[in-house]
């Protein structure tokens, strides 16, 4: 706490200048390595690009999730199942209609992106419904159970062969299986600039961009226009939850996370507080998985796998569980660090040795360690497996901040409901009060 | 008269408990499919009777590693996610050591030791199994038990002791922490691919009414160790002050301390007996299923939460009914639904039960 209150207090600006400063020293981190990796103007783009987008999904993910966890007290480790749905439910709505003989083996029913959009978040919303009711009236720790169910059942069901082709309203469509889904619509930008009339004015735009970047520059600025999408997106979803952890409405939930059955005894319907706020945030994981998947053009159901819920997760304890502006921070600090660092990390030391084969495996890797205490094929062999040691990191990282620091870098902020400051004036630490005054914890 | 009060009690059941109604309709529907199926002859009663079979060894499985699990739940009040990748820990310690028994002389140490990563050694050319090589099996059942005690103590050690008095949540996430390290690590170290550790064992059709049920030695080996286990946990907490002590823990912590157990004792028993079980558990799902791979554990965790659940969390023979429940689900949800959907039915039945019965099958707190 103290080690927080350090940090808020020495930064010009409070938490926005914490977060200003924790963007701007990770874009020039990233923009440093890239000078090492030696890009050029064109691989700088496309690296800010990148990280601004995991920025964008971490933030927006972790935000949606604080809902849950830092407001309502709900422990959802079943993210990545309403993600999936949101994603799949948007495709099988946007997806152009099936013509044999097409790219796609399956078609959709060709509606409009925004609508499959729609669709994905009340879908997603849907099921978040049918997984609270059961769920909600027990402890917080079969909700975790449930959840987390919910998520492997969500990736078995669109694995199995069963949903891979059926038929809606006479048209072939479906969720492709294990070998996944081309999302062979209007690419999202295009659909977005068109829908105000200004693709003209953004195709121009991007011409004007050859002047930085010569050749071919629509998909760096197609990801750096995406990326400041996001953000936006961002920025909607932090609007969202102060508005709605500011309302009653947010009062009555935080109340619930502090104690259930004080709410319920001051006769809030406690159950159909939770069951509400748990809808919204799947709505908002449909919508953030939706985004996330959009650009990458296709989709399969392995991506789908429990280790995107525990990023999230992650990104909420960095940032701090209960606080909007922490789960940002939160959502920035692990798209920088944990889940791009090792990456770049990994990229530099093979740009810096080139031409280092790795062993083949684990055992070719420590042979030579005991027979002749050579530790350079193991060093070489933990560089190639780093995605895999990212995951171990990653864990020992969630160890430690719940050793260390459970609450975060911005955590379980007392937000006072009244309206006026209950904080005691400080001239009346003359008789008796605290000279800090108590509006902090 | 008796009719109207008959009446009046199925309603007044009705209106208070409708989901055992609807339960109970389904259920029924389920059946009458099946009997159906039967009297057209789609359905062949040696398929039902290996399906069943199927079912009682995957529960065992579930039941064994369940023990461990519900009794850290319930003495240490926190559903710890890092039970899968024990399992898979103390498969992989296991089946080194009956890679290096079964095939010292034959093959590279290390390859042996790694259990053959990246298809540089395969159980089946070592002819691996129960008959074959029972001496390497042994062995391995031993290792894998020991090495998850080990494990799971110096787990609690270092990472669990710490945050032991905060609430369940905080020591949930962190045993997530703790999964994905496990997990990761055994990545790293054995690879990502699932091989084959096991060569076809010896099995023996039994006959029944319309074709064979096949059983093979290693579901055997498999029933008589984990059966052996269960009565043993049994004896040890009906007859021993350990297991008293355990039971006056889970039932309430704050009582036993002042009643003189020594509680740290309980736990670190706790830890042994429960990672003990769960290691053996593994590497018996291994010797059963003919495969390994680092996601088994993981893949089965979900499961065994869902018989903990199912049994009610605290209660070793919940835990092992909850076990066999599930795994006859698991395994006879095919005569239903596609398989591709079996897990999901296990899910289902265990959402089922929360909405029907939350505190489980055997409800209560005791480990008993």
């Amino acid at each position: 706490m103290s080690v927080r209150d350090d940090l808020a207090a020495r930064m010009p600006g409070g938490d926005a200048g914490l977060i200003v400063f924790v963007l701007v020293s990770a874009y020039l981190l990233y923009i440093l390595a890239g000078i090492g990796l030696g890009y050029d103007l064109r691989g700088q783009l496309n690296s800010i690009a990148t990280l601004t987008f995991y920025i964008g999904v971490f933030a927006m993910l972790s935000l949606a999730l604080n809902l849950h966890w830092g407001y309502t007290g709900l422990f959802n480790i079943g993210i990545v199942g309403f993600m999936a749905v949101g994603v799949y439910v948007m495709a099988l709505v946007s997806k152009p209609v099936f013509v044999p003989g097409g790219a796609a083996q399956v078609g959709g029913l060709g509606l409009p992106l925004w609508v499959g959009i729609l669709a994905g978040m009340l879908a997603a919303a849907l099921l978040g419904l049918v997984v609270a009711l059961p769920a909600l009236r027990l402890r917080a720790d079969y909700l975790a159970i449930v959840t987390i169910a919910m998520s492997e059942i969500v990736r078995f069901s669109f694995l199995s062969g069963e949903l891979q082709q059926f038929s809606v309203l006479g048209n072939t469509v479906g969720f492709g299986g294990g070998s996944g889904l081309i999302l062979d619509f209007v690419p999202p930008l295009q659909a977005l600039f068109q829908s105000v009339g200004l693709w003209g004015v953004y195709l121009g735009f991007v011409d004007a961009f050859q002047v930085i970047v010569p050749t071919n520059p629509k998909p760096v600025v197609d990801g750096i226009v995406y990326g400041l999408l996001l953000l936006g997106f961002v920025s909607a979803f932090y609007w969202l939850l102060k508005r709605t952890g500011e309302s009653p409405f947010g009062r009555v939930l935080k109340a619930i996370r502090e104690d259930e059955d004080v709410a319920n005894a001051l006769g809030k319907d406690t159950d159909k507080f939770k069951i509400k706020s748990f809808m919204l945030g799947c709505a908002l994981m449909g919508l953030a998985g939706i985004l996330w998947l959009i650009p990458q053009g296709a989709v399969t159901p392995n991506f789908f796998r429990p280790r995107v819920t525990f990023f999230i997760w992650i990104a909420l304890i960095i940032g701090g569980a209960g606080s909007n502006t922490g789960s940002v921070l939160g959502g920035a600090v692990f798209a920088a660090v944990l889940y791009q660092g090792p990456r770049y990390f990994q990229n530099l030391v093979s740009a810096v040795f080139p031409n280092l084969g790795s062993p083949a495996g684990f055992g070719q890797a420590i042979g030579p360690l005991i027979s002749q205490l050579d530790p350079v094929p193991l060093l070489l062999y933990t560089v190639d497996s780093i995605r895999q040691l990212q995951l171990v990191v990653m864990g020992l990282v969630l160890i430690w901040l719940m050793h260390n620091r459970p609450d975060g870098l911005l955590g379980h902020r007392k937000e006072t409901a009244s309206v006026i400051s209950l904080s005691r004036p400080k001239t009346m630490a003359t008789d008796g009060g605290s000279v800090e005054g108590g509006d902090d914890e | 008269m008796g009719i109207a009060e008959t009446y009046s009690r199925g309603r007044r059941f009705a209106i208070e408990r409708p989901f055992v109604l609807v339960l109970a309709v389904i259920a029924a529907v389920l059946i009458g499919d099946l009997l159906l199926g039967i009297a057209t002859g789609q359905t062949q009663f040696a398929d039902i009777g290996t399906l069943v079979w199927d079912g009682l060894m995957r529960g065992l499985v579930i039941g064994l590693a369940g023990i461990g699990l519900s009794m850290t739940y319930s003495i240490l009040n926190f559903a710890n996610f890092s039970h899968g990748d024990y399992i898979t820990a103390g498969a992989f310690s296991g089946w080194a050591t009956t890679y290096l028994i079964a095939g010292l002389g034959r093959a590279d140490v290390g390859a042996l030791l790694l259990v053959g990563a990246g298809g540089s050694v395969y159980g089946g050319a070592l002819d691996i199994g129960m008959l074959s090589t029972p001496l390497a099996v042994v062995a391995g059942i031993v290792v894998a038990g020991g090495f998850a005690i080990v494990l799971s103590l110096a787990v609690d050690r270092t990472i669990f002791r710490p945050v032991r008095n905060e609430d369940g949540i905080t020591l949930l996430i962190t045993s997530i922490g703790v999964a994905f390290a496990l997990r990761y690590l055994m990545q790293f170290v054995f690879g990502s691919d699932v091989r084959g550790t096991t060569a076809q064992p010896p099995s023996m059709g039994l006959y029944l009414v319309d074709g064979t049920v096949f059983i093979d030695a290693h579901d055997i080996t498999l029933l008589v160790v984990a059966a052996g286990l269960m009565l043993g946990v049994h004896l040890l907490l009906q007859r021993t002050k350990l297991g008293k002590a355990m039971r006056a823990m889970a039932d309430n912590q704050d009582l036993a301390l002042i009643t003189g157990i020594p509680t740290e004792r309980v736990v670190r028993a706790t830890w042994v007996i429960g990672g003990g079980l769960t290691g053996v558990a593994g590497y018996m799902f291994i010797l059963w299923k003919g495969t390994l791979g680092f996601n088994d554990g993981w893949l089965l965790l979900l499961l065994i939460f869902a018989a903990v659940i199912l049994g009610g969390i605290g209660s070793i023979y919940g835990a092992i009914t909850g076990g066999l429940v599930i795994g006859l689900t698991a395994s006879m949800s095919v005569l239903w639904i596609p398989s591709a959907f079996a897990r999901a039915a296990a899910f289902v039945v265990m959402i089922v039960i929360l909405l029907v019965k939350p505190s489980g099958l055997f409800s209560g707190r005791a480990t008993a």
